[in-house]
């Protein structure tokens, strides 16, 4: 047996000696088994278990360490990886001509087996006395590494194999042994080079550097560290490079995340939220430099907006330009990020919520619409190129605090359209009215589709009057007449005077009453003549010229028939209308481009004291003309009536609130009444605080008389 | 024994409610002197008797705490009921007895738990329309000068300029009436340190501080 073995030590050492044969295997297998067999006292089983330990051992000692011991380095890995590779051959043999004692003796006791037993040998004796050294070998070329140096990846996996292997399934040796101190000198590492990078190299350069840094670690993790190294390793440099010099980084001046925006660098961009994604909280500053960019750029318009009137033209559609690339910006640069939406919209939030240049972003996002909904539009697009503009309308509403502003407005507008034929395509008015309430809900829209649905009734039912007149021809007044009956709640309020109408068109009038009543008696109808148009013809002394006028204009232009001469106070009187009215009228018929009337003083501005007289000698070109009357300027008009539907809304919000709650603390009550609120518009708190106090004033709410913060709802 | 001692009981009972009868005639008494016979209440005319019988102006403040007193709800007159609640618990049944106990009636309604009651009192009492829930400015004033002048001059002196400038109210409600006892109590004057807008102070009285700090800067 001990011949055996001593063979089994000079292959290892590589001297001369034949393999060994089945037969030699078989012979030393046969004396152990019979030595382990024998009756007591000749069992020799547990002689042979010490034995087979102190063969390892004497071979450790005697040839083993004396080999690694003078060796150093790169040198002392090979020796190490190699006698490593013989000890487990020697395991591997010893065990098999030992196997007899695993398969009882070891079983019955509970003994460690063969194979840990010699494994254990060389832990004991050579790990033990070599690991640091070895460690340190390893982390010195894992630097040069670092450094650009070619060096053995094989030899370095085979090394950090060892301290894998001799755990024997568990991972503290190559843990605490090697890793602890590679992730140490991995953190003095970068930290070294970092401290350097920042001071010299610009934002974009420093974060290719870094990346490549941790492009490098990972591949380093892949080729010979352990796989659970991996995010350790990364972390630590991660830490080193981007956390430790976040800051400093992103703000330089010249090249940091603001400039990188303001030039548009959007590779670098891409970069720095990869890099800065891995690390925690490493892309709030990032996002945060984001939003301020975004508002300055959005603030900027609207300042551009304030210096010149043209600007304030293409406002809205600047800020979709803005829109757009900065969405582009979030999706590609960004990932899409919710952190990146989230800036963009406060961003967006910030700068179409001030006011531009006397008007709300509410106010011109709906005189956009305008344009592009309504014929011969400022903006000349195409079907398709409408429609997507009508889709960043409502991204951009989305922004806006005051909906109901831009509600109403809206709704003012697309009276005009619809009233004054000017649409110019009713499907992009369905389309739009759809998009709002996919955006905004049925409510928002409500009104509007409303609108849009009365003018297509109205048309039919227009056909349906004619058709009367034909049927009933003493019923006709002898003037064509439209009628568009519209239903009062869908529509902007209209100012309805009393005009006292021509008798002429007080015929038109009662046509109309003796067909409406017919089918709808139990409907009221009231007359909006500000909305109404004429066409008459004007008896020049050189020809006739049809004149396109309102029914406001026609009015006064009739009275001409009767008489030859009137002051203003008569015509006042006659058409019984507010001054004015009348000026408007009067200045559009005598002061602007076509002077129907003569005015006596003929001078530019409208004056109590002036007369009028039919200027027979006026001609033109044209065979009909139509004569502008400006309209109104109803901005504060629309204001005061979003103002006024406000007040209704809070009212009824928290009177739904206190009715579910009963009792509530004021701020609860603030807080969930702008909750509800705020798909609409942003109340402002001290008119909420303004309707809860009405609500006490009427007996809707108390207030708790031990509590002054509770209010209590009074059913 | 018990039937003695009871007859006793009773005896001083009886004397008592004697005395007590009297007290009531003497105040009833007192009461028809100041009367308009044709009425039969105390009219304002027969107030101001009083006040010069007492010797206390009839704006006095000591006057509304007399009316708090008898809980007196019509500004300006006393019916019998009113006059023998008042009466009978200052214990007073003549005239020097009543001037008498003024000061002590005043001590009474200093005391914080009355006082709360009071000040709402004296809301409520200028209140002398049918469904009248709120009072004029310039009354307000007055009435804050007379019932919290002496306690919290400075904060009644500022509000009281304010009311006279500001446009946005013509009339105060009692809820705001209350809120300003309240902002006299709980708020740190005149640095306002713990005022906070967004809490449930009435909204007039978020105006009233943005006006004192803006004038104050």
């Amino acid at each position: 047996m001990q011949k055996g073995i001593t063979k089994l030590k000079n292959i290892l050492e590589g001297l001369p000696e034949p393999q060994f044969s089945s037969e030699d295997y078989m012979m030393l297998y046969t004396t152990i088994y019979n030595m382990c067999t024998q009756r007591f006292p000749n069992d020799y089983s547990h002689q042979l278990y010490d034995k087979y330990r102190e063969s390892f051992e004497e071979y450790i000692i005697s040839s083993v360490l004396p080999s690694l011991r003078d060796k150093h380095d790169e040198f002392l890995l090979r020796e190490l990886v190699e006698r490593w590779a013989n000890h487990k051959v020697m395991v591997r043999w010893l065990s098999r001509f030992f196997y007899y004692l695993d398969r009882y003796f070891i079983a019955r006791r509970s003994l460690p087996s063969l194979h840990t037993v010699g494994l254990t040998c060389f832990r004991d004796l050579v790990y033990r006395e070599l690991n640091a050294k070895v460690r340190d070998a390893v982390i010195s070329l894992i630097d040069k590494e670092r450094e650009g140096e070619q060096i053995d990846r094989a030899l370095l996996k085979n090394a950090l194999d060892i301290f894998v292997e001799i755990g024997m399934g568990e991972m503290d040796c190559y843990e605490n042994d090697f890793e602890v101190a590679m992730l140490k000198d991995t953190a003095a590492y970068y930290s070294r080079k970092a401290s350097n990078w920042i001071l010299e190299d610009s934002c974009p350069d420093y974060m290719l550097k870094a990346e490549d840094c941790l492009r490098r670690e990972k591949d380093r993790v892949s080729h010979y560290l352990h796989s659970s190294s991996e995010s350790k390793l990364l972390e630590k440099a991660q830490h080193e490079l981007l956390s430790a010099y976040c800051t400093q980084l992103l703000e330089k001046e010249h090249s940091g995340c603001h400039a990188l925006l303001r030039d548009d660098k959007v590779d670098d961009l891409s970069r720095m939220f990869r890099l800065f994604s891995k690390i925690p909280r490493g892309l709030e500053p990032v996002s945060n430099t984001f939003k301020q960019h975004v508002t300055a750029q959005g603030t900027a318009l609207v300042k551009q907006a304030e210096d010149a009137a043209s600007n304030k033209k293409v406002f809205i559609r600047k800020v979709m330009v803005l829109h757009d690339k900065y969405m582009a910006y979030v999706d590609n640069c960004f990932q899409n990020h919710t952190l990146f939406h989230k800036a963009l919209k406060e961003a967006f939030e910030v700068f179409c919520n001030k006011s531009v240049a006397g008007s709300s972003s509410a106010e011109l996002l709906s005189t956009f619409c305008d344009n592009i909904l309504k014929k011969g539009g400022s903006e000349k697009l195409s079907d398709e190129a409408i429609e997507e503009t009508l889709e960043k309308v409502v991204k951009l509403l989305a922004y806006i605090s005051d909906k109901d502003l831009f509600a109403e407005f809206y709704r003012k507008k697309l009276a005009r359209r619809l009233l004054f034929d000017k649409s110019a395509n009713d499907d992009h008015e369905r389309s739009i009215l759809t998009k709002l309430k996919q955006q905004c809900g049925g409510q928002f829209t409500s009104k509007m589709e409303g609108m849009v649905k009365d003018l297509a009734m109205a048309r039919e039912n227009q056909s349906n009057f004619e058709e009367y007149l034909c049927n009933n021809p003493q019923a006709h007044p002898g003037i064509d007449l439209t009628v568009t009956v519209l239903t009062t709640g869908y529509w902007p309020s209209y100012k309805s005077f009393d005009l006292n109408l021509p008798a002429e068109m007080v015929n038109c009038v009662e046509s109309f009453k003796g067909f409406y009543h017919i089918k709808e008696n139990h409907k009221k109808l009231t007359w909006i003549y500000s909305l109404g148009t004429c066409n008459i013809n004007g008896k020049f002394e050189s020809k006739t010229i049809e004149l396109i006028v309102t029914t406001y204009q026609a009015s006064v232009l009739l009275l001409f028939n009767i008489f030859e001469q009137l002051c203003y106070s008569e015509i006042k009187t006659q058409l019984n209308l507010g001054d004015e009215d009348i000026v408007r009228l009067l200045h559009s018929l005598s002061c602007a481009k076509y002077k129907i009337l003569n005015k006596e003083p003929n001078t530019k501005t409208i004056s109590p004291t002036d007369h009028f007289t039919f200027n027979l000698k006026f001609t033109d070109k044209m065979r009909r003309i139509k004569i502008p009357l400006p309209p109104v300027d109803d901005k504060k008009k629309v204001i005061k009536d979003v103002d006024k539907d406000r007040r209704y809304a809070i009212d009824a919000s928290i009177v739904r609130i206190m009715k579910s709650r009963k009792v509530l603390s004021h701020q609860q009550l603030v807080l969930e009444c702008v909750e509800q609120l705020s798909r609409m518009f942003k109340p402002d708190f001290k008119i909420i605080k303004k309707r809860i106090e009405d609500l006490i004033a009427r007996d809707y709410l108390e207030r708790d008389t031990d509590n002054p913060t509770l209010f209590r709802y009074l059913a | 024994s018990t039937s003695v001692n009871s007859s006793a009981v009773d005896l001083f009972r009886s004397a008592s409610s004697r005395a007590s009868s009297k007290e009531l005639e003497r105040i009833d008494s007192l009461f028809y002197s100041y009367a308009n016979p044709s009425s039969g209440l105390i009219d304002p005319e027969g107030i101001e008797n009083l006040c010069s019988d007492i010797e206390v102006d009839h704006t006095d403040v000591r006057i509304l705490m007399l009316a708090w007193k008898m809980k007196s709800e019509k500004q300006g007159y006393f019916n019998l009921d009113e006059w023998r609640t008042g009466l009978k618990s200052l214990r007073a049944d003549t005239v020097s007895k009543l001037k008498k106990a003024l000061p002590d009636l005043e001590k009474e309604v200093r005391r914080p738990s009355n006082f709360v009651d009071f000040y709402s009192y004296a809301f409520r009492y200028c209140l002398t329309e049918e469904k009248q829930k709120s009072i004029d400015i310039e009354s307000i004033c007055e009435l804050l000068d007379l019932v919290l002048g002496s306690q919290f001059h400075s904060q009644v002196n500022a509000f009281v300029d304010y009311l006279k400038i500001q446009t946005d109210y013509k009339v105060i409600n009692m809820d705001q009436w209350m809120g300003f006892f309240r902002f006299c109590n709980e708020i740190s004057y005149p640095d306002l340190i713990n005022y906070d807008s967004e809490l449930a102070w009435p909204l007039i009285l978020d105006n009233f501080v943005e006006w004192l700090q803006a004038k104050q800067n």
